[in-house]
């Protein structure tokens, strides 16, 4: 083969190309994109598959408990519904700011942004607050048995994403007021904008898994 | 966008860096290496978020880890070697060997794939960096505090002591009271996160940062391996995380998932472990067999033969390895039928496995042989694994696994499937890298004496066990009577696992002494087709200065062959910014031009501060509460942009 060919046609041997060359001209091209276009995109992407790993196995395990309980719930009372479903109606509806968000970032409209993240942020607030009393409606702790300790794990797997997810969007919120700001910081903010469907999304399996499963004859 | 809100906010005012030249010029040279190397000094030194850097760091650290396993390993072949041994008492032994296993798993053979991916495929892949270079940096710290915390522990005698899966209940509080399983926990949630975040920066750095070009159908096959190992990294390490985090549970806060007694499970356990340990073991084979899809086509001095079947059987790999778990579990009370199904597909991943071979030979045989020691290493390869794969073969039939469970049969099976598959192309692949590392060769005639002590001490250290096993040695026992018979035997694997410490020094020898008198490499001295031998060696420390237009698989032999009128070379990125071209994900076409972060100290404090929690949590709950506080201030540290930093980003701003 053609052994150090490249190094034989360089000017330099720094620069181990051919002289001759045509150039490929970069310098045109846009600094940052949107989407799966974008590095963030592919990273969110690779949480979003770990922590989907994570819920999915969560929610095996869950089954596999149950499958060989005698009863189920073991030694309780289901968990109330209340809380849980009015915190299902709020989250879901955080995804129209969250929808909004996304919008004004790809647009690089800074007000409806900054209107955007203080609405996400309010829903938050709301929903952390109702989770609260979704652990108080369990009507089990996680020490009491089994089935205890999968319930607080689920609720308290997604919990933990909740918090996380607020305190990433309360940050990249202030940046948006205080700067500095560049052009791919919109791209940051509609990741982030993704990754919080991400975790709405993920909540559907495990509400129907925590509230509606111990209805489901086994 | 014409927002004049969003334009306020924008630190301006400075002019547009100016791009490289193809051919760069010898300004562009000095301007890339003043750009994208690393700052001085200690605090620079901890900053620094170089992937070679890093990398280097990496590999160093995980040999480090495999010499501290091998040493354990040694004191257990010391205190077997003669029957009614008193060297090492039981509880001493119970730490050793789940220390062995427990480094050698995830402190070496996982991580040090991934180490060794990060220095080289940006080289192969053309790219200045890894994608997300400051999390790379803080994925690193974290491996090595948690492998300290580890190593502390076992020093002050609170070492793990369950083995390396850490089987519940004897793993549960009622069997382990104490810390020590605590501590083998926190070592799975440290190694697991690190190992995650680096399977998230691999995929998105070959998807993303492959140079222009450089088509899905042209990506050398170590990158494939290594892509298809973080996928399965990304779906199998979750469960180990779930898992050991369950288990700290019930040790910690009086949950029940493993206590029967509250209706929890101890199979449980096992699923969720071997969910994760069974695509574990694909995730130290399949970098080895990307190291051997590197070596064979340099040594055979032709492209390899085969290579869509190549890239398929990886694929195909990584699937049927998620379906293999229960293969560990054939000894519990499972279902039959389930038993049969887990069968068929033991014997059928055998089939990728065979390809793959077959391709290797068919390229060896068919090139024109150049024996030099990584081909050595590649050679024996294929003779171990085999091995390996037949008494795999064997095992995945329920009756013979029921037979042997639990004996030294399995301990030889997998230690030739993972030296063999793994750590033999691993060595191999250091002979094969070095002079890319280092810019000198390591010496041949150490390397040979190397090769063959390494060879025949491994085969004399593991054949007898097979033997042992068959004759019902049980794994796990730190002492035998000599009326068993079995004296003659653990005495002859003892000589052999003194062969491979002697060649394991001769290895080190080799490395330290080529370091300094090795003969001087220059770019290519192997002859090789793969990007990475287009750039010095060791590489500038942005990899190439002028990123490389690829027009086929091995870019570096097909040069001369380059289609005339077509560009040689990336031009016009800037050489006073970290400036990184991201191409498509399935044509590599030209997309847009990146910003790279500078380096910061941040991802080392946030890596102190994870510690802190981690290690705070094995003796208080709370520590997840307050722990989470320097954790959020650091990170959030780490991401605020600078104003300096975001003027030279916005002086080479274009909207999409």
């Amino acid at each position: 083969m053609n052994r150090g060919s490249i190094a034989r046609t360089a000017i330099d041997p720094r620069h181990p190309v051919r002289v001759d060359a045509q150039m490929l001209d970069a310098s045109a091209l846009p600094s940052y994109a949107f989407g799966h276009r974008s590095l963030m995109w592919w990273g969110t992407l690779g949480l979003i598959a770990i922590e989907g790993t994570v819920f999915a196995l969560a929610i095996v395990s869950y089954f596999y408990l149950r499958s060989l309980a005698p009863r189920w719930p073991l030694n309780a009372l289901p968990p109330e519904l209340l809380w849980g479903t009015l915190n299902t109606v709020v989250l879901l509806a955080s995804m129209l700011p969250n929808h909004m968000l996304k919008r004004a970032a790809e647009a690089g409209d800074l007000r409806r942004l900054r209107i955007a993240f203080l609405a996400c942020l309010a829903f938050s607030l709301v929903f952390l607050m109702v989770r609260v009393f979704e652990f108080r409606g369990l009507n089990v702790w996680w020490d009491t048995d089994a089935y205890g300790s999968v319930v607080w794990l689920l609720l308290g797997l997604h919990t933990l994403h909740l918090i996380t997810d607020t305190y990433d969007t309360g940050v990249l919120a202030v940046l948006m007021f205080t700067g500095p700001l560049e052009g791919r910081r919109l791209v940051d903010a509609s990741e982030n904008a993704q990754y919080w469907y991400f975790v709405v999304l993920s909540w559907l399996p495990i509400y129907f898994v925590i509230y509606l499963a111990p209805h489901i004859p086994q | 966008m014409s927002s004049t809100a969003f334009d306020a906010l924008k630190p301006s005012g400075m002019p547009r860096p100016r791009g490289n030249g193809v051919p760069p010029t010898a300004a562009d040279s000095a301007a890339l290496e003043r750009t994208w190397r690393d700052p001085p000094g200690l605090v620079g030194w901890l900053s620094a978020i170089n992937h070679k850097s890093i990398a280097r760091r990496f590999v160093l650290t995980t040999f480090g880890f495999f010499l501290a396993g091998g040493l354990l390993a040694l004191l257990m072949r010391l205190q077997l070697a003669v029957p009614r041994n008193t060297l090492v008492g039981p509880d001493l032994y119970n730490q050793l060997f789940s220390m062995h296993g427990t480094t050698m798993m995830f402190l070496f053979a996982v991580p040090v794939m991934q180490a060794v991916a990060g220095y080289l495929i940006p080289l192969m892949i053309g790219a200045r960096s890894v994608a997300f270079p400051r999390m790379n940096a803080y994925a690193y710290w974290v491996f090595l505090f948690g492998g300290l915390m580890l190593y502390a522990a076992f020093l002050l005698d609170i070492g793990p002591d369950a083995g390396w899966f850490s089987y519940v209940p004897l793993a549960g509080p009622d069997y382990s009271p104490g810390k020590r399983v605590d501590f083998w926990a926190q070592l799975i949630t440290f190694t697991e996160l690190s190992a995650l975040l680096e399977a998230a920066i691999i995929i998105t750095t070959v998807f993303k940062l492959r140079a222009p070009g450089m088509t899905l159908a042209r990506i050398p096959l170590f990158v494939w391996a290594m892509l298809v190992t973080a996928f399965m990294v990304l779906f199998s390490m979750p469960s180990v995380m779930l898992a050991s985090t369950a288990l700290i549970m019930d040790r910690l806060v009086g949950t029940h998932f493993y206590n029967p007694a509250q209706n929890g499970d101890v199979l449980l356990w096992q699923h969720l472990f071997w969910f994760f340990g069974h695509p574990e073991v694909y995730l130290i084979f399949l970098p080895g067999l990307g190291f051997i899809s590197a070596i064979v086509p340099t040594f055979a001095r032709r492209p390899i033969f085969g290579y869509t079947a190549m890239v398929l059987s990886l694929i195909a790999t990584g699937f049927l390895a998620f379906g293999l778990w229960v293969h560990h579990m054939f000894a519990t009370n499972l279902p039959e039928l389930g038993k049969s199904f887990f069968t068929a597909v033991s014997m059928l991943i055998a089939i990728p496995s065979a390809v793959q071979i077959f391709c290797w030979l068919a390229t060896l045989a068919t090139g024109r042989l150049n024996l030099k020691t990584p081909l050595l290493f590649v050679l024996a390869f294929f003779f171990i694994l085999v091995m390996g794969g037949l008494t795999g073969v064997m095992l995945a039939s329920v009756p013979l696994d029921l037979q042997v469970h639990d004996t030294y049969f399995v301990v030889a099976h997998l230690h030739y499937v993972l030296l063999g598959g793994a750590v033999f192309p691993l060595v191999g692949a250091i002979y094969y890298w070095y002079p890319k590392f280092t810019g000198r060769l390591m010496s041949e005639r150490l390397g040979q004496w190397n090769f063959w002590l390494f060879f025949i001490g491994f085969n004399v250290a593991f054949f007898p066990m097979h033997l042992l096993g068959l004759q019902g040695m049980p794994r796990r026992v730190y002492t035998y009577p000599a009326e068993m018979g079995w004296g003659t035997m653990n005495f002859i694997a003892t000589l052999g696992a003194a062969m491979i410490a002697v060649s394991v020094l001769l290895f080190i020898v080799n490395l330290l002494r080529s370091r300094r008198h090795g003969e001087p490499a220059g770019p290519d001295p192997w002859g090789g087709g793969t990007l990475e031998w287009a750039t010095l060696s060791p590489p500038a420390a942005a990899n190439f200065d002028a990123i490389p237009v690829v027009h086929g698989s091995n870019p570096v032999w097909e040069e001369a062959t380059r289609p005339p009128g077509t560009p040689s070379a990336v031009g016009g990125l800037a050489v006073d910014a970290r400036e990184q071209l991201v191409t498509s994900v399935l044509d590599a076409q030209p997309d847009h031009r990146s910003q790279f972060p500078e380096p910061s100290i941040w991802p080392f404090l946030s890596a102190v501060a994870t510690t802190v929690l981690f290690v705070g949590s094995i003796f208080t709950p709370w520590a997840v509460v307050w722990g989470a506080v320097p954790v959020a201030v650091a990170t959030t540290a780490w991401f605020w942009p600078r104003r300096r930093e975001t003027r030279t980003h916005v002086a080479l701003e274009q909207q999409p």
